[in-house]
């Protein structure tokens, strides 16, 4: 069963561009994956889902429900992450968890104290005094305490400390296990890899492509350069694309068993050498160009 | 309606409130003080009245008065106190929606499971609640002023209550068409400016249909639709201009809704 569904979705803001044409659809219980560069349309797409803002044209249904009409229905069970957490800045934490807890039906102090526990959220704490990380941290807890059947993460973790990161990612993974579907947006590739199941890959808004993350990692590029004044012009291997020569150093995309590459470089004399996975933005003008 | 928000949007709006409760009973109490003094050299004040140009005079909303009594006195006062209440409604309907558009917690809001009509009529609620606290000081601190200084002078309550009804509708109508302008607006970064200039503007325009006694230029100007002098001298308000103001608030309300179920809230980054 398919958890949101977005059929030729699109949104301009007077002329520009917002998203065009979007078509896609979420499975129950799967982390989807929604990457692509700043300005596609990401936030975008989620703040159409959320009916935050209002479509142009085309449709988008959540529990099979369109959310322009059924908007306060669906947001019932649906937790939100921004990728820019702002709240009542002279409300101290607790009060604005329980503000936010108190829209929704049910008692939320046992999960409240939980998260907060997890999360290492002092509850006793303005928000104005708190860091960007620490917002974010409030921004994770108001999300997941009313315990929603399905989460909007847009960019989570920019601002959490990789320890954080990890234990973000527990939790979701958590969530995850108890059938919470989650909709993650990035535009860093690695983090999506590490925790979803299909991508969907969105570029100057539109969809290019949704796939499995398993047949995304086969096609898992590195960027590698290398400095020596003895290699040649052609590796003669494949998998290798895009090479550049400049002033010694070599750079090449390289998708395929890292060992044969590994192998092929030693046989330089090698001055320098660094292994990098490639920007988002780097693979698209290589996927796409 | 939702209790929380109404709660919330209450204690957000109390100190704001308590400083224009004192700002209007502190003026009314200043100028009240101050009338024994006036009434007691009553020729004088009126001869020196007379000699002032009746431009002036129509600027300030004296042509009608008769300072010497404490009507007329109070009905000057209450000009000041109409320009206070007018800028703190049309403060409350700007940033009653435009506050969380400009703090960015608008995401967080309008993300709870309620939809946009609810979040407005509880905000709407609370505004109007604060309002009417306002006023309710207002009077209880403008009767107490009066009892307090008028001496020996005899007046008319009925007046008098006439002159501090005049607060609900003229509020109304700034609370409202200040949370209209605010829709109209993309995005209001400042809401002061808007209501310092709405408040000013109509009162100049005011003065000015003193001035050239234009009947067109009444129209525009609550402070016209209710001032304080006409009241007492007719002992009505004109059903006219109020009818017109019941129309313009049921409008300005009606329209904000339809404008905020459409509106797109701009993402804060």
């Amino acid at each position: 069963m398919n958890i949101i569904d977005v059929k030729n979705l699109t949104k301009y803001y007077g002329k520009s561009r917002g998203i065009e044409d979007l078509s896609f659809s979420v499975r129950e219980g799967e982390i989807f994956g929604f990457i692509g560069p700043n300005g596609a349309g990401k936030s975008t797409t989620i703040r159409l889902l959320l009916s935050l803002i209002h479509p142009t044209s085309g449709q988008a249904t959540i529990f099979g429900k369109d959310v322009t009409r059924y908007g306060p229905e669906i947001r019932r069970n649906i937790g939100y992450l921004p990728s820019e957490v702002f709240y009542y800045d002279d409300l101290r934490v607790r009060d604005l968890l329980d503000y936010s807890a108190s829209f929704y039906p049910g008692d939320h102090r046992e999960r409240l104290a939980y998260l907060a526990d997890v999360m290492e959220l002092e509850l006793n704490r303005k928000i104005r005094d708190l860091s960007y990380g620490n917002k974010k941290k409030v921004g994770i807890v108001q999300g997941m305490l009313h315990e929603p059947q399905l989460l909007f993460l847009d960019e989570p973790t920019s601002g959490l400390d990789p320890l954080m990161q990890r234990k973000f990612f527990d939790l979701i993974r958590e969530e995850n296990k108890k059938g919470v579907t989650v909709f993650f947006s990035s535009h860093f590739l690695g983090e999506v890899q590490r925790i979803c199941d299909r991508v969907g890959i969105i570029r100057e808004g539109r969809m290019v492509e949704v796939s499995d993350i398993h047949t995304l990692q086969k096609n898992n590029y590195k960027k590698i350069r290398v400095l020596s004044g003895h290699a040649p012009a052609n590796f003669e291997i494949s998998g290798v694309s895009n090479l550049q020569q400049e002033d010694g150093w070599i750079q090449f995309f390289y998708s395929g068993d890292i060992n044969r590459v590994l192998q092929r470089v030693s046989d330089f004399e090698i001055e320098d050498l660094s292994i990098e996975e490639p920007t988002l933005e780097e693979i698209f003008m290589h996927y796409y160009e | 309606m939702n209790k929380a928000i109404y709660r919330y949007e209450l204690r957000q709006r109390w100190s704001s409130v308590g400083v224009w409760v004192a700002s209007l009973a502190g003026l009314v109490l200043v100028f009240m003080s101050l009338f024994s003094s006036f009434s007691s050299d009553m020729a004088a004040m009126n001869q020196m009245l007379e000699k002032f140009p009746p431009e002036f005079k129509a600027v300030f909303g004296l042509t009608a008065l008769d300072l010497a009594t404490l009507e007329g006195y109070l009905a000057f006062c209450f000009i000041f106190c109409q320009l206070c209440l007018a800028i703190q409604a049309a403060n409350y309907g700007l940033s009653l929606i435009s506050v969380e558009e400009s703090e960015l917690t608008a995401d967080f809001l309008l993300t709870r499971p309620l939809s946009r009509s609810t979040i407005l009529t509880s905000k709407l609620l609370a505004a109007l609640t604060s309002l009417l606290v306002t006023q309710v000081l207002f009077w209880g601190a403008s009767l107490a002023s009066i009892s307090l200084f008028k001496g020996d002078a005899q007046y008319d309550l009925s007046a008098v209550a006439l002159v501090l009804g005049s607060t609900v509708i003229f509020q109304l109508l700034f609370f409202s068409v200040g949370l209209l302008i605010s829709l109209l607006v993309r995005r209001m970064h400042s809401v002061t400016p808007w209501s310092l200039g709405l408040a000013f503007g109509t009162y100049v325009i005011s003065a000015f249909s003193g001035i050239l006694g234009d009947a067109k230029l009444e129209y525009l100007s609550p402070f016209k639709h209710f001032e304080p002098g006409k009241i007492i001298r007719d002992m009505q308000y004109d059903t006219r201009l109020v009818l017109l103001d019941m129309a313009l608030i049921i409008l300005a309300v009606g329209v904000s809704y339809w404008l905020y179920q459409k509106r797109d809230i701009a993402s804060p980054s």
